[in-house]
């Protein structure tokens, strides 16, 4: 049962959201998650303020139904799927993580760092999550998409501006992770 | 019902997200230190499948559900936006190791600080629209 239980396999993993993609565009649509926060944006009167927001948000009603699933997915999968064996990362990343002082898995997915009972508490862990949310929602749609709409679909389109979106994912990510990270913990 | 179909695909892809580790801020941190192939394997693979797919839904000029020919819609030209906006949120991806997909999943699964990272992202979203005719695209 371990591999149910356990880290789902990478191929298999990379060959589900592949399919996820293209019976996305079989059924007339695209794989796009982060468009979902403009129509949600919309649908809080974010028109009123801007023309970017002005659209018909109900030809996004099957977009917010796929959001809908994922969050549903990560119920399941959290709790029916997992059994707190998983993210067992290279021995080297802990040791980093630890001279940080962010704590190792122990099978959760997320450092409590970040989202333990005292965050909520810590300011600097807010203002953390809050900057990285901004930063996120603002470039990807400055991008014109995310992971599952550059990486995922305009890659195995083979879109040349999702490439430069990508390379840009990875010089942000270097930057962050390399150099601003250890900076901040 | 017409709606069923895209809630499965959900559902399918928020399992995968969370039982990949796709959406852990430490797998995020291993992919940008190369200390783990993981992220690089997913993401190839769906890359390297999702290429074959398409090529041949475009070769086989295969209808979509609704009997309309596919046309997926190429992305606009362009360098600036593509590198800056990437660059943004490659910083906020590396720093709060989520993208949108993982944002929803991790609520879903009930790691409920995230819901500031949501906020976050919604204000980022809401910011480009104000800002957006002022930027260089």
């Amino acid at each position: 049962m371990e591999v149910i239980y356990g880290t789902w396999s990478w191929y298999i993993s990379g060959l589900v959201i592949a399919i996820v993609m293209l019976l996305l565009i079989y059924f007339g649509k695209s794989f796009g998650m982060s468009s979902n926060l403009r129509t949600l944006c919309t649908i809080g009167g974010a028109g009123k303020f801007s023309d970017f927001f002005r659209f018909d948000w109900k030809q996004q009603k099957w977009n917010l139904t796929v959001v809908a699933g994922v969050m549903i997915g990560g119920f399941i999968a959290q709790n029916y799927l997992s059994d707190g064996s998983g993210v067992n990362l290279n021995p080297k990343t802990v040791m980093e993580l630890r001279q940080m002082g962010i704590d190792e898995p122990n099978g959760e997915l997320l450092p409590n760092t970040f989202v333990g009972k005292e965050v909520l508490e810590n300011p600097k862990i807010i203002a953390i999550l809050l900057i990285g949310g901004i930063l996120v929602g603002f470039g990807t749609r400055y991008a014109g998409g995310c992971t599952s709409g550059h990486a995922i679909s305009g890659l195995s389109n083979l879109q040349l501006p999702s490439l430069i979106a990508v390379i840009g994912f990875f010089i942000g990510g270097l930057v962050m992770s390399w150099i601003i990270l250890p900076l901040i913990f | 019902m017409k709606y069923l179909k895209f809630l499965i695909l959900g559902i399918l892809f928020g399992i995968i997200l969370i039982k990949s580790e796709a959406a852990s801020w430490y797998r995020i941190y291993e992919m940008f230190h190369f200390q783990s192939f993981h992220m690089y394997g997913i993401i190839g693979t769906a890359v390297g499948v999702g290429v074959l797919g398409i090529q041949f839904l475009k070769k086989k000029n295969i209808k979509d559900i609704e009997g309309n020919t596919i046309h997926i819609e190429p992305k606009e030209k362009g360098i600036t936006r593509y590198l800056i906006g990437g660059i943004l949120f490659g910083l906020g991806w590396g720093l709060v190791g989520t993208c949108p997909g993982p944002i929803f999943v991790l609520i879903g699964a009930g790691y409920y600080p995230i819901i500031i990272i949501f906020i976050g992202a919604l204000a980022g979203t809401f910011l480009y629209g104000l800002v957006k005719d002022k930027l260089p695209h």
